[in-house]
């Protein structure tokens, strides 16, 4: 279980695939720290719509 | 008590709010380990380098991306079959992750493509179908945001998905059935596994990360799907006056 890199500016660089590996997993990272905002967001939309709703559905 | 408790909305409401934290951290625990392994300590490629690193989201986006479609496809059959409300709920609440799967496994594959076929794209049987799936998924997103009656559509989605279901094995056979650029399974329940132990465990890590990422995230979403539909009921009346947004 060693760490298979000699130095960090040769992890960063990955063997010439820097902008391919980084551009894959920048990317993947992006998209999977959004959606569960958008998520939320939506959640919170629904329930202060649904709220106001139903309590104008009082009167 | 019986599972069939678990299908009726207002059980499976507080519960899906319970695992989420919990299929959560077990993806972020995943995803921790899967990357140390991938990135950290997986050796080299001996005939694509480091480029070969991409493997480790490649894959598990692309088996997401293929899987998510056959669980919406069962929902979808359940769902026709049986007239329960919850299953075209968990259809609809898994398309748009699905689609982003799908997105991911073709960005990361133009990626992997152009240093080592020296192309971003081919028309190729592999890439076509995977293609195919990505607009499957929108094809069901829209198709179902155009019915404004959430029962039809979720009927019209449930059509569409179990058409489209054909083409899941026609992306993973691809590479057995024609010749094609993209290379054969990586990992196969027949032959064992031609790579180095920490590739391997690297790659299903991240898989099962994604896989975790995956419930959550449909969990999430089906909870305010359900609160939506259900907001003449009784139980979900009750959520809301106890939320305090």
């Amino acid at each position: 279980m060693t760490i298979y890199w000699n130095s960090l500016s040769d992890f960063i660089a990955m063997g010439g695939y820097a902008g391919y590996v980084w551009g894959s997993f920048g990317v993947t990272a992006l998209i999977m720290a959004v959606e569960p905002i958008f998520v939320a967001r939506r959640k919170g939309e629904t329930i202060r719509r649904l709220k106001r709703q139903m309590r104008n559905s009082d009167f | 008590m019986s599972i069939y408790r678990f299908s009726s909305p207002s059980t499976f409401y507080p519960l899906a709010g319970k695992l989420i934290p919990v299929f959560a951290a077990l993806s972020v625990l995943f995803g921790l380990a899967g990357l140390y392994l991938g990135l950290l300590v997986a050796p080299t490629d001996a005939q694509q380098g480091e480029g070969y690193r991409i493997i480790f989201i490649h894959v598990p986006a692309s088996w997401m991306s293929m899987f998510i479609y056959l669980v919406m496809a069962f929902w979808a059959a359940i769902g026709l079959a049986f007239n329960t409300r919850l299953s075209g709920m968990m259809a609809t609440a898994l398309a748009p992750t699905g689609a982003l799967m799908a997105f991911l496994s073709l960005w990361t594959g133009a990626l992997w493509g152009k240093p080592m076929w020296g192309t971003w794209w081919v028309w190729d049987a592999r890439l076509t179908s995977e293609l195919i799936l990505l607009f499957l998924y929108i094809g069901f997103i829209a198709l179902q945001s155009a019915i404004d009656d959430p029962r039809r559509a979720d009927k019209a989605g449930a059509v569409l998905l179990l058409v489209g279901v054909v083409n899941v094995p026609i992306i993973y056979f691809s590479v057995k059935w024609w010749n094609t650029l993209h290379q054969g399974a990586s990992v196969s329940l027949t032959k064992s596994p031609s790579m180095a132990a920490t590739m391997l465990w690297g790659m299903l890590l991240m898989g099962l990360c994604f896989w975790m990422y995956s419930i959550a995230v449909a969990f999430a979403r089906v909870r305010t799907i359900l609160l939506e539909r259900e907001r003449h009921t009784e139980w979900a009346k009750a959520v809301l006056a106890g939320e305090t947004k």
